[in-house]
């Protein structure tokens, strides 16, 4: 088997507090995962889950408790490496004194590019993250979002063999956030490894080829959102439209949810044609019939209550 | 060396669009006011007044620039998190602090070196002519360019791991006691313990000598200031500096970025 992109082994870490700082505060237990080379990996988990902590480690801007950590093969520690791999901090920010060209090209300026080659790989990049217009302009005078663009500008203007991105999603309108999973896709078409945190479920379940949940700290789950998931069919959902009178379809329109004049229906799917043969004879017109599956969100939302009652329980017992 | 000049050349370019070099306005309205003050009221002591008072100007706007911006060339970076991309880049973080040393020290210069020019025009306005012995003002000028960048260091090390408050005051305090390294080492005899006296001259030695720096007496005064202290103050200066910076490099290489 090819050796993983991204290889992290037991990393910990645990930060001081209180005046003396001699207190700890594990953020990060034992986190062993691999990211293949070539997949989009997602990197989910609540706020404080230890998400960021885990990136800021590969990318050496804070230091281990224990564990290690291998990127392409290397030590994080190798400096050489950071030549094959793009970073996205979250809720970036840069010289405001700058344009967004002056940044570009001075982040290019690491990678030894001469000056034309530089130039032509700014422009690109401004193209590509929708700024070319915007480039010859200061930072101070930026939006959020356009501050979130020129930081996924600045993680893949060297063409890194690695892209790690740190809530790519955030602060961006739904156009920018279109443009950005293009970009994670067409960087998945290039054979690039990514792995990106990230609140929005949907995207994950859009973009990657695997995820990991990570809650208080520890990981929680890794693998495939359907195989995270599980394919079992929980039951199905008849979404139907009722012309006639309301009072016609009986006991099973009081179990629907109406939104409009739609009405969704879940029953077990056994009791499916049942439910058919009585919503036709009470006059429903069936628009559709659906598989439902446990989603992505509910996994992810069953992990977080699981380890938030786990905590009151430790809570209890300490007092 | 091509990162570390990159930094540095960045450094540069933020001094120069926050508008420190702006202090030179104020500057040469100083020298002016006072060149066509000195020329109205002194007599035969048109040097004295002028080069005191430019060297002084010289060396406040520069301990102000150096402390403050010194300071917050790490702390800043680190509260605005614009080094989280730069350190993800092929950037060491001893390449990062040389370059941001490197780029306040430029900065210093070119700003120093304006100084200097606005001071021999006052001194050309009032005397009529630049003689070979005004070559003392420069060597003066250059003593506190090398004490700026004693200082610049010293604040980027107290910066690493400690508030910006804490290292202005830090640094400010050592810059004071810096001013007294020869009186520490005098007061001996029977004035304090002996003890006491031992560990003030033992502290004597480690702390920044500002006081070798000074020459603005004899630059006012047009006497000649030997090589030997020219050569000796370089390389103390150097030395000094390159051991404040390994140990600010080698603090800000341990320290985690929250």
């Amino acid at each position: 088997m090819a050796e993983p992109a991204i290889d992290i082994e037991n990393l910990t870490k645990d930060y001081p507090y209180g005046f003396l700082q001699l207190k700890k505060r594990r953020s990060l237990e034992s986190l062993t995962m691999q990211v293949q080379t070539g997949e989009v990996f997602g990197f989910l988990g609540p706020n404080g889950a230890g998400k960021s902590t885990t990136i800021k480690l590969l990318m050496r801007l804070i230091f281990p408790t224990a564990g290690s950590a291998r990127i392409l093969g290397k030590p994080i520690s190798d400096i050489a490496m950071h030549r094959n791999i793009g970073y996205l901090p979250e809720q970036p920010y840069f010289y405001d004194y700058l344009t967004a060209a002056e940044v570009l090209d001075y982040f290019a300026r690491f990678h030894d590019f001469d000056a034309t080659e530089r130039r032509e790989r700014v422009q690109r990049m401004l193209k590509k993250v929708g700024l070319e217009s915007a480039g010859r302009i200061q930072l101070r005078k930026y939006s959020k979002g356009m501050l979130q663009r020129v930081g996924v500008a600045q993680a893949i203007l060297h063409d890194p063999a690695v892209v790690v991105l740190d809530e790519p999603m955030s602060g961006l309108d739904p156009v920018g956030r279109r443009e950005v999973r293009d970009i994670i896709l067409e960087l998945k078409k290039q054979g690039k490894t990514v792995l990106f945190s990230t609140h929005i479920l949907s995207d994950a379940e859009m973009l990657c080829d695997r995820v990991g949940v990570i809650v208080g700290g520890k990981l929680q789950g890794v693998g495939a959102p359907s195989e995270l998931v599980g394919l079992k069919v929980q039951g199905m959902e008849i979404l139907f439209e009722l012309p006639g009178s309301v009072e016609s379809g009986g006991e099973l329109l009081a179990q629907a949810t109406r939104t409009g004049d739609r009405y969704r229906l879940q029953v077990a799917e056994s009791g499916l044609y049942a439910a058919m043969e009585r919503l036709g004879a009470a006059g429903a017109r069936i628009l559709s019939v659906t598989q439902v599956k446990p989603s992505l969100e509910e996994y992810f939302m069953h992990l977080v209550e699981a380890d938030r009652a786990q905590a009151a329980a430790v809570e209890v017992r300490a007092k | 060396m091509t990162r570390v000049g990159t930094v540095a050349l960045n450094t540069f370019r933020e001094a120069v669009r926050d508008r420190v070099l702006y202090n030179l306005v104020f500057f040469a309205l100083v020298m002016m006011a006072s060149a066509i003050l000195v020329g109205q009221i002194s007599i035969g002591i048109e040097q004295i007044v002028i080069v005191s008072l430019g060297l002084s100007a010289i060396s406040i706007i520069g301990l102000l620039i150096s402390v403050f911006i010194g300071v917050g060339l790490v702390s800043k970076e680190i509260d605005k998190r614009t080094l989280y991309a730069l350190l993800a880049k092929p950037l060491r973080r001893w390449e990062f602090i040389l370059g941001k040393f490197a780029g306040l020290a430029l900065t210093l210069t070119v700003n120093t070196a304006a100084m200097a020019a606005g001071l021999f025009l006052a001194l050309f306005y009032v005397k009529h002519s630049i003689e070979r012995a005004d070559t003392a003002v420069l060597v003066a000028v250059y003593f506190i360019l090398l004490k700026l960048a004693l200082v610049v260091a010293l604040a980027m090390l107290f910066s690493c791991f400690t508030t910006p408050l804490l290292a202005i005051l830090f640094t400010a305090g050592l810059y004071l006691a810096g001013l007294f390294v020869h009186e520490m080492r005098g007061l001996q005899g029977g004035l304090i313990d002996p003890a006491l006296g031992r560990l003030l001259r033992w502290v004597s030695y480690v702390l920044p000598n500002f006081e070798n720096f000074d020459v603005m007496g004899a630059a006012a005064h047009g006497r000649i200031i030997p090589a030997t202290l020219v050569a000796q103050n370089t390389f103390y200066a150097v030395l000094y500096c390159a051991i404040v910076l390994t140990v600010a490099a080698a603090v800000f290489s341990q320290r985690n970025l929250k």
